[in-house]
């Protein structure tokens, strides 16, 4: 089970904080996960996810779209920052 | 070896007590370099009535530490501490405090500088401006890319 969230403005497109996904075998990076989330959503979460303006976090850093998952991960994709 | 704080809450906080609990961890602080920052009246909308502020709760705290450890790493700092606040905020609201100790106040004033530009660009989180016109979500800047890409060279 790999848990996703979605923050800021992403997190609005999508209609959707958090969700779990079931780990299959082809699920083997990040990108993997962003594919599983595209055939969940259709193409209204397609544009949003595939943006390249769009951060990946795995189990809270900042990763590229190659990185390995593994079961029990938490993997966020959000939009650039802006605090401070 | 230096004392490294950070913290995430809704609630104002008072920035003279903050210097304080600085000042008082070490007793050869010399500098205290501190930033403030605050909502603005004015966004993008026009006038704003309120600031929603939100952050992803584990990762927030995680990444400002680690820009007060490279910080460390860099300058010859005593202390350092960041409180970030959450939620609803109005125009004139403390959102931000970074504080820094030092011996003396080259280091000081650095390594202050170089946590707020590295918490732009790295801390999880999003504003969105709510104004009578409506909402808008507030754009990363390309200006504080630069600012936190020029600790670089």
């Amino acid at each position: 089970m790999i848990t996703v969230r979605f923050f800021g403005s992403l997190r609005e497109q999508l209609g959707s904080s958090e969700l779990q996904l079931d780990r299959s075998p082809e699920m083997e990076s990040v990108r993997d996960v962003r594919t599983a989330l595209v055939d969940l959503g259709g193409e209204a979460w397609q544009s949003a996810l595939e943006s390249n303006a769009l951060i990946t976090a795995l189990n809270h850093r900042v990763v590229d779209l190659d990185t390995s998952v593994a079961d029990g991960d938490e993997l966020a994709f959000y939009p650039p920052v802006t605090g401070g | 070896m230096s004392a490294l704080d950070v913290v995430i809450q809704r609630d104002d906080f008072d920035v003279e007590q903050l210097q304080g609990m600085l000042q008082s961890a070490s007793t050869d602080a010399g500098a205290i370099a501190s930033f403030t920052g605050y909502v603005r009246e004015g966004g993008d909308l026009g006038q704003l009535t309120e600031l929603e502020l939100e952050h992803y709760p584990g990762m927030t705290e995680k990444a400002i530490t680690e820009v007060l450890e490279e910080a460390a790493s860099r300058w010859n700092i005593l202390g350092a501490r960041v409180i970030h606040r959450v939620g609803s905020l109005r125009p004139g609201d403390k959102i931000v405090w970074v504080g820094v100790s030092a011996s003396h106040r080259g280091d000081a004033f650095a390594a202050c500088e170089f946590a707020m530009d590295y918490l732009k660009t790295r801390a999880p989180f999003w504003k969105k401006e709510i104004a009578a016109e409506g909402a808008q979500w507030v754009s990363a800047r390309e200006s504080d890319n630069r600012r936190a890409r020029r600790w670089n060279s």
